[in-house]
């Protein structure tokens, strides 16, 4: 809320900064402690869930939550089915893990942006953000896991030979005289599904939270004329995003996996 | 907005969540879909072969009682028959019977009849016999004239 002694900008600004744990001198040995924790938060509330449903997992009829766990089962299996030609004993588990993680970050954006930074800022934490896929680190250390994935199902799928052959010769031809535009052009495709990842997820919910943060700027009983609309529109957003990356990631590991 | 320790953060705990994952639900609930997929593919065939197994059922039922009406359709035309054949034969069992009792009735009426003449005769001979004796004023002898008299009672 506008408080006469800030300027907006530079409420913005605080909404913006990380609680941050440093090693030694900061710059990159720095932690963003509340994107972990929420990070972790969400993530262990989705194992938690999804492990209580399959702990009780039973082939007759199912209760509610194991119902909803089926439905969330059977719709990362039938995506990684529709695009993955390998076995699924990872993959699945893999867009399953990425759909619902993301999707739970996505869901902390629509908790209204003053209530837990107030709240930790009564526990004497100035900064506190709540949005993991609002923060590049989550968004990244994400997608620089899809990219590690894709080397490996790559290599997996192709064998190391195969896959170095294909850096050195795949879109230009096998001449020798093209090999070093082959890699510059593998590495630039590499790089590219990551960055586009992780900047995507990230730039959307990023967006988002600046667009809530500015709407929280407004006269208390404005608010929730803009605040709705956009908290509607961010619903669609919000699983958009969640299955975006997980669909993503599968097409690009299954891209890397099989022969051409 | 720098990149930093957090994404390494990030990237480990992912890994651990999909490993998580694909250890303790995945495998899981996976089974159970399985299993209740076969569950419902039994029990669509069972329900087939069922019903199936009413119609033949059924069309074996419709066989028996078919089979069933016809014999009880015979059975009825054959105690038709009995009893026709039954009362036909009583009719004409009575009917030699009556024959046979109207039979001797009339033999018996015969024989009577005849024991009558027989008796009317000796007696018209008696009397023939006194009518002469009284117009002769004597006795005659029957015994004399035996033959006579037994022509006479013949011509009777």
């Amino acid at each position: 809320m506008a408080s006469g002694s800030q300027s907006a900008s530079e409420i913005v600004q605080h909404h913006l900064q990380h609680l941050t744990l440093t090693f030694g001198d900061g710059g990159f040995w720095t932690l963003h402690l509340d994107t972990l924790l929420f990070s972790w938060l969400t993530g262990l509330a989705f194992l938690g869930i999804f492990y209580a449903a399959a702990r009780k997992a039973t082939s007759g009829v199912p209760g509610m939550l194991q119902n909803i766990v089926e439905v969330f089962v059977e719709f990362a299996d039938r995506s990684v089915a529709d695009a993955f030609s390998g076995k699924r004993d990872f993959m699945g588990p893999l867009a399953l893990t990425i759909f619902i993680w993301v999707l739970f970050w996505n869901l902390l954006d629509l908790l209204p942006v003053d209530w837990l930074p107030t709240l930790a800022a009564a526990m004497g934490i100035e900064y506190f953000r709540i949005v993991p896929s609002a923060d590049l680190n989550a968004t990244f250390g994400l997608s620089i896991s899809v990219l590690l994935l894709i080397i490996f199902y790559g290599i997996k799928g192709k064998g190391a030979g195969g896959y170095a052959r294909e850096w050195l010769t795949h879109p230009f031809g096998s001449h020798w005289a093209l090999i070093p535009a082959n890699i510059l052009m593998n590495l630039v495709e590499l790089i590219a599904k990551p960055v586009s990842l992780g900047m995507r997820l990230f730039g959307n919910l990023y967006a988002a939270e600046i667009i809530f943060i500015l709407i929280a700027l407004l006269p208390w009983w404005v608010q929730w004329i803009p605040g709705t609309a956009w908290a509607i529109f961010h619903i669609l957003v919000i699983p958009l995003q969640a299955f975006l990356f997980m669909t993503l990631t599968i097409v690009y590991i299954s891209l890397a996996y099989e022969k051409h | 907005m720098a990149i930093n320790l957090t994404l390494i953060g990030q990237g480990i705990t992912f890994f651990v969540f999909v490993l998580f994952t694909m250890k303790f639900v995945w495998p899981h609930v996976n089974r159970a879909l399985a299993e209740r997929q076969r569950k419902i593919a039994e029990g669509l065939s069972a329900a087939e072969r069922s019903s199936r197994e009413l119609e033949l059922a059924k069309k074996q039922a419709e066989e028996e009682l078919r089979k069933a009406r016809l014999q009880a359709s015979e059975i009825i035309e054959q105690a038709n028959k009995t009893s026709a054949d039954l009362i036909e034969r009583a009719k004409l069992d009575a009917r030699a019977k009556a024959e046979r009792e109207r039979a001797a009735v009339l033999a018996q009426l015969e024989q009577e009849i005849n024991k009558a003449r027989s008796e009317l005769r000796k007696e018209v001979v008696a009397l023939a016999l006194a009518g002469a004796a009284k117009i002769l004023e004597r006795e005659v002898d029957a015994k004399a004239h035996q033959e006579m008299l037994e022509r006479l009672a013949a011509q009777l």
